[in-house]
C-alpha cells in the first residue's frame, strides 16, 4: 500500500528528528470565509498537520470552548458538504500539509458513510478522527475510510489499559492521538511528567507515531510534550483565540499564527 | 426485519456481549470513558448474581419504595371510554412518586458497593434528579445533578426537593438547555471524575452496560404486573402501554412479557404539536437511526445530522433519542410505537384526574391518551395495563399556566 499523507509527513519528521506540531480548529467557526486563510496561516506558523473540526451539537467529549466553536459554526450555517469544501479549496494552494477530519459519528451516518469517505478523499482529507468510535464499534466507517484510503486515527486515555492498547495500536493508522488527562477538551491540569511515562509505555504496544492532545496552552507545554512524544497536538487555546475575535474575523488567521509560532520554536529547540 | 411470531417467543432479547441489541446500543463513546464501562460492565455482572446485593435491592424496594406497587382497576374510566377494561400500574405510589426510584436504587447501590462516595445525574423533568438526590441522602454519597436551564425553569418544585435532600442542582447553559444538553453535560464530569464518580443514568439511554442495567433494575414492574394481572384477571393483559422518553418505564414494563407474543405493546412518543410538525420529540415514530450519547439507536436530526431540538409539553419526554432496546423491538415488530399530542396529552391528564381521582405526570397522561384510544377499540372481556409512571405533583404549575391560571 502507497504512504498516505500524513504517514509521508511523519516519516519525514523523524528522519530531521523534529516533532510533529498539530494545531485544531473548527471548520466555519465562526464563518466559512475565515477556515481557509485560518489554516494556510497555521500552515505558515509551522504546523505539520491539521486537525480540522467537524461541528456537531452535541459534543460531550469536548469542553465548553470547543462546543461553543462548534455552535457558531453550527449558527453560521456550516454543514459537512461545507467542511469539505473548504478543505478542497486550501488543497487548490497547498498540496503537502496532511488534513484530519475530526468530529461525532452522527454527522457522517447522516451524509452516508461511504459518500463520505469518498468525498473527503476527493476534497483531499487524509485521516479521520471519529471521536465516539472506538474500535469496538467499527462498522460501515472503517471499510469505507479503507477503500478510499483514509487513515483512521483512534484515541488513547490515561486509562486504557494495554489489553485495548493492542487493539487500539493495530486499529489506528497515521498516528495515536493520546488524550493527555482524565477530562473533556479545555482541562487545564497537564502534568508532562506522567504523561511523558505514558508515551514511552505505550511504545510497547503500539508502532505508529504517538501525538498527544488536551491541555496543551503554552510553548512550554509543547516543548515539555513533544520531548518523548511524536507530535504536539493544541486545540482549546486556539478555539479560545477565535472566540475572542468573533466581532473581527479578518484578524483570525494572524493570531492564530502568533500563538502557534513560539511553540513550533519551542519544540524544535528541544531536539 | 420484522420476526415472526414463532421467532419472537424464543428470542433471549439480551444483549451481545458488546452490549448491542440487534444493530443498535453498544458503546460510541470516547476512549476515555471505555474503561469506566467496561469496570462497570464488570461490577453489575458481578453483583447481578450476588445475593447480598439483590437482597438489600429488594428490601429497599419493599420498605423505601414501598413495592410492590398495586395494580389498580380504572372502573369508572374504563366504562366511560366502554372499551377494554383498563388497569394502571400504579408506579406514581412510588416513594418520590415515579418508576424512577426503582432504577435509581439500583445504580446507587451498585455505587456503593463498587466504593465511590460521590454519585451524579441528569434530569429533566426533575423525577430522576429527585430520585438520584434521594437514595443519595439514605446511603451518605455525595449527589452532583445536571439540568438543562429551561427544565430549572418550568419543574422548579423538584429544583428546590433536590436541594432540600443535599443534592446540588448544576443549571446547563449550553445548547438547547434541557435534557439532552444535561446529559452530555453529565457525561463530562464522569470523564473527570472517574474514580470516585459513579454516574447514575435517568432511562435506558446512554452506552452499554446502562440500557441493559437500567432495564433490569426497572423490570420489577413487569414482574409485578405478570402476578398481579393472573391474580385479579386470571391472566396476562392483552395490551401493554406505557409512555416513552428514554424508554425506562416502558421497558420496565415490557420487558418480561416480551416473549409472551400474545400480549400487544404500544410505547407511546411525544407527538407535541404533531407528528407531521417539526416539534415533536418522537424519535421511533418519525426519526431515524444514528448515535447519540454513546449508543446506536433511532433519534431526531437535521439533514446534516445535527440533533434536533425537541418539544414537548412534559419535560421528561423532551429527548431527541431512545433506549436502543425499544428501537431494536420496534424493528423486529415486538413493539409499536405509537404519538400522542400536547393536546391529547392534557385531555387525558385533565378526565383521569376527575374520572379516577389521580393526577398523572404528563409524561404518563401520552400514556392514557393512547390507551383511550386503544380501549375504545377493544372488547369489554379484553384488558390494558397502562404504567401509571407517575404522579402530576410535580406539574401543576406548568398546567396552571398554560391554562392561563396563576397559583401564587
Ligand atoms: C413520570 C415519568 N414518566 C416517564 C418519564 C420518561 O422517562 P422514561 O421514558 O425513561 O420512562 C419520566 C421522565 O422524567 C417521568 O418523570
Amino acid at each position: 500500500m502507497s504512504y498516505t499523507r500524513i504517514q509521508q509527513r511523519m516519516e519525514v519528521l523523524k528522519t530531521s528528528g523534529r516533532k510533529a506540531l498539530i494545531p485544531y480548529i473548527v471548520a466555519g467557526d465562526p464563518a466559512l470565509t475565515v477556515t481557509v486563510p485560518a489554516m494556510h496561516a497555521i500552515v505558515e506558523a509551522g504546523a505539520d498537520i491539521i486537525e480540522l473540526g467537524m461541528p456537531f451539537s452535541d459534543p460531550f467529549a469536548d469542553g465548553p470552548v470547543n462546543q461553543r466553536g462548534a455552535e457558531r459554526a453550527i449558527n453560521s450555517g456550516t454543514t459537512l458538504a461545507d467542511v469539505l469544501k473548504a478543505v478542497s479549496e486550501f488543497r487548490n494552494d497547498d498540496c503537502d500539509t496532511p488534513i484530519v477530519l475530526m468530529g461525532y459519528l452522527n454527522p457522517v451516518i447522516a451524509m452516508g458513510e461511504a459518500i463520505f469517505c469518498e468525498a473527503a478523499a476527493a476534497a483531499g482529507v487524509d485521516g479521520l478522527l471519529i471521536v465516539d468510535m472506538p474500535p469496538e464499534e467499527e462498522g460501515a466507517l472503517v471499510q469505507s475510510a479503507k477503500m478510499a484510503g483514509l487513515d483512521l486515527i483512534y484515541l488513547a486515555a490515561p486509562t486504557t489499559t494495554d489489553e485495548r492498547l493492542q487493539i487500539i495500536g493495530k486499529a489506528t493508522s497515521g498516528y495515536l492521538y493520546y488524550v493527555s488527562l482524565k477530562g473533556i477538551t479545555g482541562s487545564s491540569k497537564l502534568d508532562t511528567a506522567s504523561v511523558s511515562k505514558r508515551v514511552v509505555h505505550m511504545r510497547q504496544h503500539v508502532t505508529v507515531p504517538i501525538c498527544v492532545g488536551f491541555g496543551i496552552r503554552t510553548a512550554q507545554d509543547a516543548a515539555a510534550i513533544s520531548s518523548t512524544a511524536d507530535g504536539s497536538i493544541v486545540g482549546t487555546v486556539l478555539v479560545s483565540q477565535v472566540e475572542e475575535l468573533v466581532d473581527q474575523p479578518e484578524k483570525i488567521p494572524s493570531a492564530l499564527k502568533a500563538i502557534l509560532e513560539p511553540m513550533r520554536q519551542a519544540m524544535d529547540a528541544n531536539g | 426485519m420484522a420476526l415472526t411470531e414463532q421467532e419472537l417467543r424464543t428470542l433471549d432479547y439480551e444483549p451481545d456481549t458488546g452490549g448491542h441489541f440487534g444493530d443498535y446500543g453498544g458503546r460510541y463513546v470516547s476512549e476515555t470513558l471505555m474503561a469506566a464501562l467496561n469496570e462497570l460492565d464488570q461490577s453489575y455482572k458481578k453483583l447481578k448474581n450476588d445475593p447480598d446485593f439483590q437482597c438489600e435491592f429488594d428490601t429497599d424496594l419493599a420498605s423505601f419504595v414501598g413495592r410492590p406497587s398495586p395494580l389498580y382497576h380504572a372502573d369508572r374510566w374504563s366504562k366511560a371510554i366502554s372499551g377494554a377494561q383498563i388497569y394502571f400500574k400504579r408506579e406514581d405510589l412510588n416513594h418520590t412518586g415515579a418508576h424512577k426510584i426503582n432504577n435509581t436504587i439500583g445504580q446507587a447501590l451498585l455505587a456503593k458497593y463498587s466504593g465511590k462516595p460521590r454519585v451524579i445525574a441528569e434530569t429533566g423533568a426533575g423525577q430522576h434528579g429527585v430520585a438520584s438526590a434521594t437514595v443519595a441522602a439514605r446511603l451518605g454519597l455525595e449527589c452532583v445533578v445536571y439540568m438543562g436551564a429551561e427544565d430549572i425553569e418550568r419543574q422548579s418544585p423538584n429544583v428546590y426537593r433536590m436541594k432540600l435532600l443535599g443534592a446540588t442542582v448544576v443549571p446547563v447553559e449550553s445548547g438547547s438547555r434541557t435534557l439532552k444538553d444535561a446529559l452530555s453535560e453529565a457525561m463530562r464530569d464522569w470523564v473527570t471524575n472517574v474514580d470516585d464518580t459513579f454516574y447514575i443514568i435517568g432511562t435506558v439511554a446512554g452506552p452499554a452496560p446502562y440500557p441493559q442495567l437500567v432495564r433490569d433494575f426497572n423490570a420489577v414492574v413487569g414482574r409485578e404486573v405478570k402476578w398481579q394481572s393472573k391474580e385479579i384477571f386470571g391472566k396476562y393483559p392483552d395490551a401493554l402501554v406505557a409512555c416513552v422518553g428514554g424508554g425506562s418505564n416502558a421497558i420496565g414494563l415490557f420487558y418480561p412479557f416480551l416473549r409472551e407474543a400474545e400480549v400487544a405493546i404500544y410505547g407511546v412518543e411525544a407527538a407535541g404539536r404533531g407528528l407531521s410538525t417539526n416539534e415533536h420529540a418522537a424519535p421511533l415514530c418519525s426519526g431515524r437511526p444514528g448515535v447519540l450519547h454513546g449508543a446506536k439507536t433511532y433519534l431526531m436530526d437535521n439533514n446534516d445530522g445535527q440533533i434536533a431540538h425537541t418539544h414537548s409539553v412534559s419535560a421528561g419526554l423532551d429527548y431527541p433519542g431512545v433506549g436502543p432496546e425499544h428501537a431494536y423491538l420496534k424493528d423486529i415488530g415486538r413493539a409499536n410505537y405509537v404519538g400522542a399530542t400536547d393536546e391529547e396529552a392534557l385531555a387525558a391528564f385533565h378526565e383521569v384526574s376527575q374520572v379516577e381521582g389521580i393526577i398523572p405526570a404528563l409524561e404518563t397522561a401520552h400514556a392514557l391518551a393512547y390507551t383511550k384510544k386503544l380501549a375504545a377499540s377493544m372488547r369489554s372481556d379484553q384488558t390494558i395495563v397502562c404504567n401509571m409512571s407517575g404522579r402530576g405533583d410535580k406539574d401543576i404549575f406548568t398546567v396552571a399556566k398554560m391554562e392561563g391560571i396563576s397559583l401564587t
